[in-house]
């Protein structure tokens, strides 16, 4: 099991038959972006058509998870009992998705030393055997 | 002008109190108290009113309230999609069409909350005081759409509101140099204009722009008093024709433009969408709806003589006034900082009644009754000779506007 950042108590991520895939991929630690079968183009959260040339095939294409901070906030409310406060949420630019980004947290830094533009990269933490939730941190 | 042409004729509602303090009464109750309120308003009795209209999230349906109330004949009971504060001004439209198009006659558009009697907001349903749960975290099946785009981000904590319009507010600094002090002066100005509203649940609470600025961080950069009230209390509108509203004592309010609009992809706005194109994010995404409103009403932001915008959160007032067009993109902060959006010597005096910030948070739907009131001249900070008022519901949600007209 990987390092833990949030207590068990977190909200569990909500899923139906289309967005599934990503969590699936998840608990092998690949971080997946949904693909237009037709024009190529990646899209987050998943959706049943592409919202561009509205195909409804669609594959899922794995990615780096290096990225950058296009924004975000330092939260110093508790979601889950145990947690550590304040804890950051951020949109991550993914690098190399089709110019996905996508919502999560960023671990290991100072929230204080968080800025907009900053590189990170990809950690799982494994909340249990199940289920593995993707978050960031400071590029090494 | 056309007979049928609407026209808002009543506003009322019930006491406003901290979330959680309205518990004798039920919240449907609640809604009952503020529609008879503004049908005695506007001079008619509930023998007049042949429909019901609301917005998303609504628990108390239109069908039983027709019942409570006993409505001769309920013919049009209708709720707007645009999530959570989004549809008030929207609700409005949808009674405007209804009487425009001879559906119903006399329309009441409502809002109750009572938290206390079901769940506080912004807690997604969550209790971060509960021990952890029994069995290990696993993904779970979704309920709803809503509930599999939410489930996606909820894992990441990614649950109260100030967190979510946190997000556009933080690139707009970043981008423009907008900063905490500049959103502190648009809570600072609400509450001074509520020290004049008895209505206003902050009455009595003086604010400066020391006080917000030592208030605890919430969720970076909204501070305690750059959030808006929970509220408990009910607040209704009466909507109907220009030929009706003619007989009726009070001046009416003319419905001159009405809008509600989410760009291509939105969704429910920050909480759902890590997508929304970069040339929209750091702003309220109420732009092409602004200018399709000011369109239609033939006129522009300089007409404007009073707003009511929806103040969830400060930033989010700064970002829709870039939107409206009453200063340029990126000067949201300057603009609030001149004291543009005081009572006194402000160049666009705002949320007269105080606002969520100040009055008290009933989904904006009180800001159309403040809207009414400004126009009739029965606002507690008044605008004098004001004849243009705009009117917004939400901000980096879907959402919709009025502009209203004396007549």
């Amino acid at each position: 099991m990987s390092e833990r950042f949030f207590p068990d108590g977190m909200p569990q991520p909500l899923a139906d038959a289309i967005s599934l895939p990503f969590w699936q991929a998840a608990a092998e630690h690949r971080l997946v972006v949904q693909r237009c079968a037709e024009c190529g183009r990646t899209r987050l959260p998943a959706a049943p058509v592409c919202p561009e040339c509205r195909a409804a095939g669609s594959d899922w294409q794995d990615v780096t998870g290096r990225g950058s901070v296009y924004t975000y906030t330092v939260v110093h409310r508790p979601i889950a009992a145990g947690q550590a406060l304040p804890f950051v949420i951020a949109v991550i630019a993914l690098e190399d998705a089709g110019g996905v980004r996508m919502i999560s947290n960023l671990v290991g830094v100072d929230p204080a030393d968080v800025a907009i533009g900053m590189p990170v990269e990809l950690v799982w933490e494994d909340m249990s055997a199940e289920l593995a939730v993707p978050r960031f941190r400071p590029a090494r | 002008m056309s007979g049928r042409r609407a026209h808002l004729v009543g506003v009322g509602e019930t006491r406003y109190a901290r979330w959680g303090k309205i518990g004798d009464v039920t919240e449907h109750a609640l809604a009952c108290e503020a529609i008879r309120n503004a049908v005695a308003d506007a001079g008619l009795t509930l023998d007049d009113v042949d429909g019901l209209a609301s917005f998303a999230d609504d628990r108390n349906e239109a069908v039983f309230l027709g019942a409570e109330l006993g409505l001769p004949e309920l013919r049009f009971a209708n709720m707007v999609w645009m999530p959570g504060g989004g549809g008030g001004c929207a609700a409005i439209g949808n009674a405007a069409m209804a009487v425009e198009t001879g559906q119903a006659e006399v329309v009441v558009v409502y809002r109750s909350l009572c938290q206390g009697q079901f769940f506080r907001f912004g807690t997604g349903g969550v209790d971060a005081s509960a021990p952890a749960r029994p069995r290990p975290p696993t993904v779970q099946p979704a309920s709803s759409l809503l509930m599999a785009s939410m489930g996606f981000v909820l894992p990441y904590g990614l649950v109260m509101a100030a967190a979510g319009y946190a997000l556009p507010t933080r690139r707009h600094m970043h981008l423009y140099g907008t900063t905490s002090a500049q959103l502190g002066r648009i809570a600072v100005t609400f509450r001074e204009h509520a020290s004049r509203n008895p209505r206003a649940v902050m009455g009595g609470r003086p604010l400066s722009l020391e006080e917000h600025q030592a208030s605890p961080m919430i969720a970076d950069p909204h501070r305690l008093f750059d959030c808006c009230l929970e509220s408990d209390g009910a607040c209704a509108v009466v909507v109907t024709t220009a030929e009706r509203a003619r007989d009726l004592g009070k001046r009416p309010v003319e419905i001159l433009a009405s809008e509600q609009g989410a760009p291509k992809g939105f969704a429910f706005g920050h909480f759902t969408n890590a997508n929304i194109p970069d040339e929209l994010y750091a702003t309220g995404a109420c732009e092409a709806l602004a200018r399709r409103l000011f369109g239609k009403a033939g006129l522009g932001p300089a007409d404007v003589d009073v707003a009511q915008i929806y103040d969830h959160f400060t930033g989010c007032v700064l970002l829709q006034l870039e939107d409206y067009g009453f200063c340029k993109r990126g000067e949201g902060g300057p603009f609030v900082a001149s004291g543009a959006l005081a009572w006194k010597g402000g160049s666009l005096p705002t949320n007269t009644h105080g606002g969520s910030l100040s009055e008290a948070y009933i989904h904006g739907l009180n800001h159309v009754v403040e809207g009414v009131r400004a126009l009739r001249g029965e606002s507690t900070s008044p605008v004098e000779g004001a004849e243009v008022c705009l009117v917004t519901s939400a901000a980096c949600v879907p959402s919709s506007a009025l502009l209203l007209g004396r007549r």
